[in-house]
Protein backbone atom coordinates (compact mmCIF):
# COMPACT_ATOMS: atom_id res chain seq x y z
CA UNK A 1 0.00 0.00 0.00
CA UNK A 2 1.51 2.99 -0.83
CA UNK A 3 1.44 6.37 1.18
CA UNK A 4 -1.54 7.83 -1.11
CA UNK A 5 -3.34 4.49 -0.25
CA UNK A 6 -2.68 5.35 3.64
CA UNK A 7 -4.85 9.11 3.07
CA UNK A 8 -7.46 8.14 1.10
CA UNK A 9 -7.78 5.27 3.84
CA UNK A 10 -8.23 7.52 6.59
CA UNK A 11 -10.62 10.19 4.97
CA UNK A 12 -12.70 7.01 4.42
CA UNK A 13 -12.41 5.74 7.65
CA UNK A 14 -12.52 9.09 9.72
CA UNK A 15 -15.45 9.98 7.28
CA UNK A 16 -17.20 6.42 7.99
CA UNK A 17 -16.61 6.59 12.11
CA UNK A 18 -17.95 10.31 11.94
CA UNK A 19 -21.33 9.15 9.58
CA UNK A 20 -21.71 6.30 11.71
CA UNK A 21 -21.65 8.28 15.23
CA UNK A 22 -23.76 10.99 13.51
CA UNK A 23 -26.76 8.14 12.77
CA UNK A 24 -26.58 6.46 16.13
CA UNK A 25 -26.99 9.64 18.22
CA UNK A 26 -29.81 10.43 15.94
CA UNK A 27 -31.18 7.36 16.50
CA UNK A 28 -30.52 7.10 20.48
CA UNK A 29 -32.21 11.32 20.46
CA UNK A 30 -35.36 9.06 18.58
CA UNK A 31 -35.42 6.05 21.05
CA UNK A 32 -35.18 8.28 24.10
CA UNK A 33 -38.02 10.58 23.38
CA UNK A 34 -40.21 7.60 22.06
CA UNK A 35 -39.73 6.28 25.40
CA UNK A 36 -40.41 8.98 27.15
CA UNK A 37 -43.64 9.87 25.36
CA UNK A 38 -44.57 6.27 26.05
CA UNK A 39 -43.99 6.62 29.52
CA UNK A 40 -45.96 9.59 29.59
CA UNK A 41 -48.72 7.73 27.63
CA UNK A 42 -48.84 4.91 30.35
CA UNK A 43 -49.04 7.60 33.38
CA UNK A 44 -52.41 8.92 31.70
CA UNK A 45 -50.70 12.37 30.16
CA UNK A 46 -52.72 13.25 27.51
CA UNK A 47 -51.34 15.82 24.43
CA UNK A 48 -52.43 19.46 24.15
CA UNK A 49 -53.77 18.46 20.33
CA UNK A 50 -56.05 16.18 21.78
CA UNK A 51 -57.48 19.82 22.86
CA UNK A 52 -57.12 21.24 19.41
CA UNK A 53 -53.52 22.97 20.21
CA UNK A 54 -50.17 22.68 17.79
CA UNK A 55 -47.81 20.11 19.74
CA UNK B 1 -61.22 23.19 -5.67
CA UNK B 2 -58.81 24.37 -8.03
CA UNK B 3 -55.46 22.62 -8.20
CA UNK B 4 -53.54 25.75 -6.74
CA UNK B 5 -55.75 25.64 -3.84
CA UNK B 6 -55.25 22.07 -3.52
CA UNK B 7 -51.23 22.28 -3.16
CA UNK B 8 -51.98 25.08 -1.17
CA UNK B 9 -54.19 22.95 0.96
CA UNK B 10 -51.29 20.28 1.22
CA UNK B 11 -48.56 22.81 2.25
CA UNK B 12 -50.34 23.78 4.74
CA UNK B 13 -51.24 20.15 5.78
CA UNK B 14 -47.85 20.03 6.74
CA UNK B 15 -48.06 22.66 9.36
CA UNK B 16 -49.76 20.02 11.52
CA UNK B 17 -47.14 18.65 13.43
CA UNK B 18 -49.17 15.36 13.81
CA UNK B 19 -49.14 15.08 9.67
CA UNK B 20 -45.82 15.55 9.33
CA UNK B 21 -44.68 13.20 11.52
CA UNK B 22 -47.23 10.72 9.63
CA UNK B 23 -45.42 11.95 6.26
CA UNK B 24 -42.09 11.39 7.81
CA UNK B 25 -43.07 8.11 9.10
CA UNK B 26 -43.95 6.99 5.80
CA UNK B 27 -40.91 8.52 4.19
CA UNK B 28 -37.67 7.43 6.11
CA UNK B 29 -37.52 3.93 5.67
CA UNK B 30 -37.92 4.27 1.41
CA UNK B 31 -35.03 7.07 2.26
CA UNK B 32 -33.10 5.22 3.97
CA UNK B 33 -33.21 2.37 1.69
CA UNK B 34 -32.31 4.33 -1.20
CA UNK B 35 -29.10 6.26 0.44
CA UNK B 36 -27.74 3.03 0.95
CA UNK B 37 -28.31 1.77 -2.27
CA UNK B 38 -27.00 4.63 -3.81
CA UNK B 39 -24.27 5.43 -1.57
CA UNK B 40 -23.16 1.59 -2.44
CA UNK B 41 -23.14 2.63 -5.87
CA UNK B 42 -21.02 5.67 -5.38
CA UNK B 43 -18.72 3.97 -3.25
CA UNK B 44 -18.27 1.24 -5.65
CA UNK B 45 -17.95 3.94 -8.59
CA UNK B 46 -15.55 6.20 -6.70
CA UNK B 47 -12.97 3.19 -6.86
CA UNK B 48 -13.67 2.00 -9.77
CA UNK B 49 -12.95 5.24 -11.46
CA UNK B 50 -9.08 6.02 -12.76
CA UNK B 51 -6.36 7.62 -10.75
CA UNK B 52 -5.90 11.46 -11.44
CA UNK B 53 -2.73 11.93 -13.84
CA UNK B 54 -1.69 14.54 -11.31
CA UNK B 55 -3.64 13.44 -7.98
CA UNK B 56 -2.90 9.71 -8.46
CA UNK B 57 -5.20 7.57 -6.34
CA UNK B 58 -5.77 10.78 -3.78
CA UNK B 59 -8.77 11.98 -6.08
CA UNK B 60 -10.41 9.50 -4.24
CA UNK B 61 -10.89 11.77 -1.61
CA UNK B 62 -13.01 14.44 -3.67
CA UNK B 63 -15.34 11.74 -4.39
CA UNK B 64 -16.23 12.63 -0.39
CA UNK B 65 -14.84 15.79 0.51
CA UNK B 66 -16.59 17.65 -2.59
CA UNK B 67 -19.86 16.43 -1.57
CA UNK B 68 -19.39 17.62 1.98
CA UNK B 69 -18.41 20.54 0.82
CA UNK B 70 -21.58 20.89 -0.64
CA UNK B 71 -24.25 19.79 1.38
CA UNK B 72 -22.54 22.08 4.29
CA UNK B 73 -23.19 25.35 2.00
CA UNK B 74 -26.69 23.22 1.08
CA UNK B 75 -27.70 22.72 4.77
CA UNK B 76 -27.05 26.42 5.98
CA UNK B 77 -29.20 27.64 3.00
CA UNK B 78 -32.02 25.50 3.87
CA UNK B 79 -31.81 26.91 7.73
CA UNK B 80 -31.16 30.34 6.48
CA UNK B 81 -34.74 29.38 4.45
CA UNK B 82 -36.57 27.90 7.52
CA UNK B 83 -34.79 31.42 9.49
CA UNK B 84 -37.17 33.05 7.49
CA UNK B 85 -40.25 31.18 7.93
CA UNK B 86 -39.94 31.56 11.74
CA UNK B 87 -39.77 34.81 11.20
CA UNK B 88 -41.88 36.26 8.55
CA UNK B 89 -44.14 33.34 8.23
CA UNK B 90 -44.24 32.51 11.12
CA UNK B 91 -44.35 28.45 10.18
CA UNK B 92 -44.57 26.25 13.32
CA UNK B 93 -42.09 23.81 11.78
CA UNK B 94 -39.17 26.39 10.28
CA UNK B 95 -37.85 26.04 13.79
CA UNK B 96 -37.76 22.60 14.32
CA UNK B 97 -36.38 22.19 10.64
CA UNK B 98 -33.60 24.71 11.59
CA UNK B 99 -33.03 23.16 15.01
CA UNK B 100 -32.49 19.87 13.67
CA UNK B 101 -30.67 20.26 10.72
CA UNK B 102 -27.80 22.33 12.52
CA UNK B 103 -26.17 19.70 13.95
CA UNK B 104 -25.91 17.53 10.91
CA UNK B 105 -25.05 20.19 9.39
CA UNK B 106 -21.65 20.90 11.79
CA UNK B 107 -20.75 17.50 10.85
CA UNK B 108 -21.06 17.95 6.75
CA UNK B 109 -19.09 20.43 7.45
CA UNK B 110 -16.16 19.04 9.87
CA UNK B 111 -16.05 16.18 7.12
CA UNK B 112 -15.59 18.57 4.54
CA UNK B 113 -12.72 20.09 7.14
CA UNK B 114 -11.16 16.96 7.87
CA UNK B 115 -11.03 15.32 4.45
CA UNK B 116 -9.93 18.56 2.61
CA UNK B 117 -7.01 18.46 5.41
CA UNK B 118 -6.05 14.85 4.46
CA UNK B 119 -6.14 15.41 0.76
CA UNK B 120 -4.00 18.74 1.39
CA UNK B 121 -1.01 16.91 2.75
CA UNK B 122 0.13 14.60 0.43
CA UNK B 123 -1.03 17.46 -2.59
CA UNK B 124 -0.22 20.87 -0.91
CA UNK B 125 2.62 19.49 1.70
CA UNK B 126 0.21 21.36 4.40
CA UNK B 127 -2.74 19.98 6.66
CA UNK B 128 -3.91 23.68 6.33
CA UNK B 129 -3.07 26.97 5.36
CA UNK B 130 -5.35 29.69 6.11
CA UNK B 131 -5.72 31.02 2.69
CA UNK B 132 -9.63 32.33 2.05
CA UNK B 133 -11.54 29.10 1.09
CA UNK B 134 -10.41 27.59 3.97
CA UNK B 135 -11.18 29.87 6.56
CA UNK B 136 -14.34 30.69 5.52
CA UNK B 137 -15.45 27.32 5.70
CA UNK B 138 -14.19 27.30 8.86
CA UNK B 139 -15.68 30.38 10.28
CA UNK B 140 -18.86 28.36 8.89
CA UNK B 141 -18.32 25.26 11.19
CA UNK B 142 -18.06 27.81 13.70
CA UNK B 143 -21.73 29.68 12.89
CA UNK B 144 -22.96 26.10 13.21
CA UNK B 145 -21.71 25.40 17.03
CA UNK B 146 -23.13 28.83 18.32
CA UNK B 147 -26.43 27.97 16.38
CA UNK B 148 -26.55 24.47 17.80
CA UNK B 149 -25.57 26.43 21.05
CA UNK B 150 -28.30 28.79 20.93
CA UNK B 151 -31.13 26.60 20.09
CA UNK B 152 -30.10 24.32 23.10
CA UNK B 153 -29.62 27.49 25.47
CA UNK B 154 -33.02 28.50 25.86
CA UNK B 155 -35.40 26.38 28.13
CA UNK B 156 -38.70 28.12 26.16
CA UNK B 157 -38.80 27.35 22.06
CA UNK B 158 -40.09 30.03 20.92
CA UNK B 159 -37.92 32.39 22.41
CA UNK B 160 -34.97 30.37 21.43
CA UNK B 161 -36.24 30.20 18.06
CA UNK B 162 -36.37 34.08 17.49
CA UNK B 163 -32.78 34.41 18.11
CA UNK B 164 -31.40 31.13 16.18
CA UNK B 165 -33.37 32.73 13.23
CA UNK B 166 -31.72 36.13 13.22
CA UNK B 167 -28.00 34.58 13.79
CA UNK B 168 -29.11 32.02 11.31
CA UNK B 169 -29.76 35.06 8.89
CA UNK B 170 -26.85 37.06 9.65
CA UNK B 171 -24.37 33.75 9.41
CA UNK B 172 -26.04 33.87 5.87
CA UNK B 173 -23.21 36.34 5.03
CA UNK B 174 -20.73 33.91 5.00
CA UNK B 175 -22.09 31.54 2.38
CA UNK B 176 -21.29 33.81 -0.65
CA UNK B 177 -18.45 34.62 0.85
CA UNK B 178 -17.40 30.67 1.12
CA UNK B 179 -18.69 30.08 -2.92
CA UNK B 180 -16.91 33.00 -4.44
CA UNK B 181 -13.45 33.29 -1.89
CA UNK B 182 -11.57 31.23 -4.97
CA UNK B 183 -12.36 33.88 -7.34
CA UNK B 184 -12.18 36.98 -4.95
CA UNK B 185 -8.35 36.18 -3.24
CA UNK B 186 -5.63 34.26 -4.32
CA UNK B 187 -6.14 30.96 -2.69
CA UNK B 188 -4.27 28.32 -2.50
CA UNK B 189 -7.80 26.33 -2.89
CA UNK B 190 -8.70 25.44 -6.57
CA UNK B 191 -11.30 27.36 -8.53
CA UNK B 192 -14.91 25.75 -9.20
CA UNK B 193 -14.51 22.45 -11.47
CA UNK B 194 -18.11 21.37 -11.53
CA UNK B 195 -20.85 24.03 -11.42
CA UNK B 196 -19.31 26.90 -13.45
CA UNK B 197 -19.69 28.43 -16.67
CA UNK B 198 -18.94 26.17 -19.93
CA UNK B 199 -19.69 22.96 -17.94
CA UNK B 200 -17.69 21.14 -15.74
CA UNK B 201 -13.77 20.42 -16.40
CA UNK B 202 -13.71 17.01 -15.02
CA UNK B 203 -13.73 14.12 -16.97
CA UNK B 204 -16.76 12.30 -17.23
CA UNK B 205 -15.55 9.20 -15.54
CA UNK B 206 -14.74 11.36 -12.62
CA UNK B 207 -17.47 13.36 -12.87
CA UNK B 208 -20.36 10.48 -12.34
CA UNK B 209 -18.75 8.89 -9.02
CA UNK B 210 -18.58 12.54 -7.23
CA UNK B 211 -22.17 12.71 -8.69
CA UNK B 212 -23.69 9.91 -7.38
CA UNK B 213 -21.78 10.30 -4.33
CA UNK B 214 -23.37 13.90 -4.02
CA UNK B 215 -26.84 12.27 -4.60
CA UNK B 216 -26.14 9.88 -2.08
CA UNK B 217 -24.79 11.99 0.65
CA UNK B 218 -27.64 14.63 0.02
CA UNK B 219 -30.30 11.99 0.34
CA UNK B 220 -28.43 10.72 3.95
CA UNK B 221 -28.82 14.38 4.85
CA UNK B 222 -32.93 14.35 3.73
CA UNK B 223 -33.46 11.12 5.21
CA UNK B 224 -31.38 12.20 9.04
CA UNK B 225 -32.83 15.66 9.17
CA UNK B 226 -36.96 13.84 8.59
CA UNK B 227 -35.54 11.60 11.58
CA UNK B 228 -34.50 14.71 13.69
CA UNK B 229 -37.32 16.83 12.74
CA UNK B 230 -39.73 13.96 13.93
CA UNK B 231 -37.72 13.72 17.19
CA UNK B 232 -37.51 17.57 18.06
CA UNK B 233 -41.71 17.22 17.74
CA UNK B 234 -41.80 14.48 19.94
CA UNK B 235 -39.63 16.29 22.51
CA UNK B 236 -41.48 19.44 22.69
CA UNK B 237 -44.90 17.01 22.97
CA UNK B 238 -43.22 15.38 25.87
CA UNK B 239 -42.01 18.78 27.20
CA UNK B 240 -45.94 20.07 26.73
CA UNK B 241 -47.37 17.21 28.67
CA UNK B 242 -44.89 17.60 31.36
CA UNK B 243 -45.92 20.94 32.03
CA UNK B 244 -49.78 20.60 31.96
CA UNK B 245 -48.99 17.59 34.03
CA UNK B 246 -46.96 19.84 36.54
CA UNK B 247 -49.94 22.54 36.36
CA UNK B 248 -52.81 19.62 36.51
CA UNK B 249 -50.98 18.26 40.09
CA UNK B 250 -50.82 21.93 41.52
CA UNK B 251 -54.47 22.55 40.80
CA UNK B 252 -54.90 19.36 42.46
CA UNK B 253 -53.14 20.95 45.54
Amino acid sequence: MSAHDAYVAAAYGITFIVLAGLVVAVLADQRGRKQELAELERQGERRRSDRGAAY
Amino acid sequence: MSETVATARKISDLANPTRFIALADKLVPWLAALTLIVLAVGLYMSFAAPEDYQQGTTVRIMYIHVPFAWLAMMCYTIMSVAALGTLVWRHPLADVALKSAAPIGAVFTALALITGSIWGKPMWGTWWVWDARLTSVFVLFLIYLGIIALTRAMEDPTRAARAAAVMTLVGFINIPIIKFSVDWWNTLHQSASVVRMGGPAIDPSMLWPLLVMALGFTLLFFTLHLMSMRTELWRRRVRTMRQLAARRAEARA
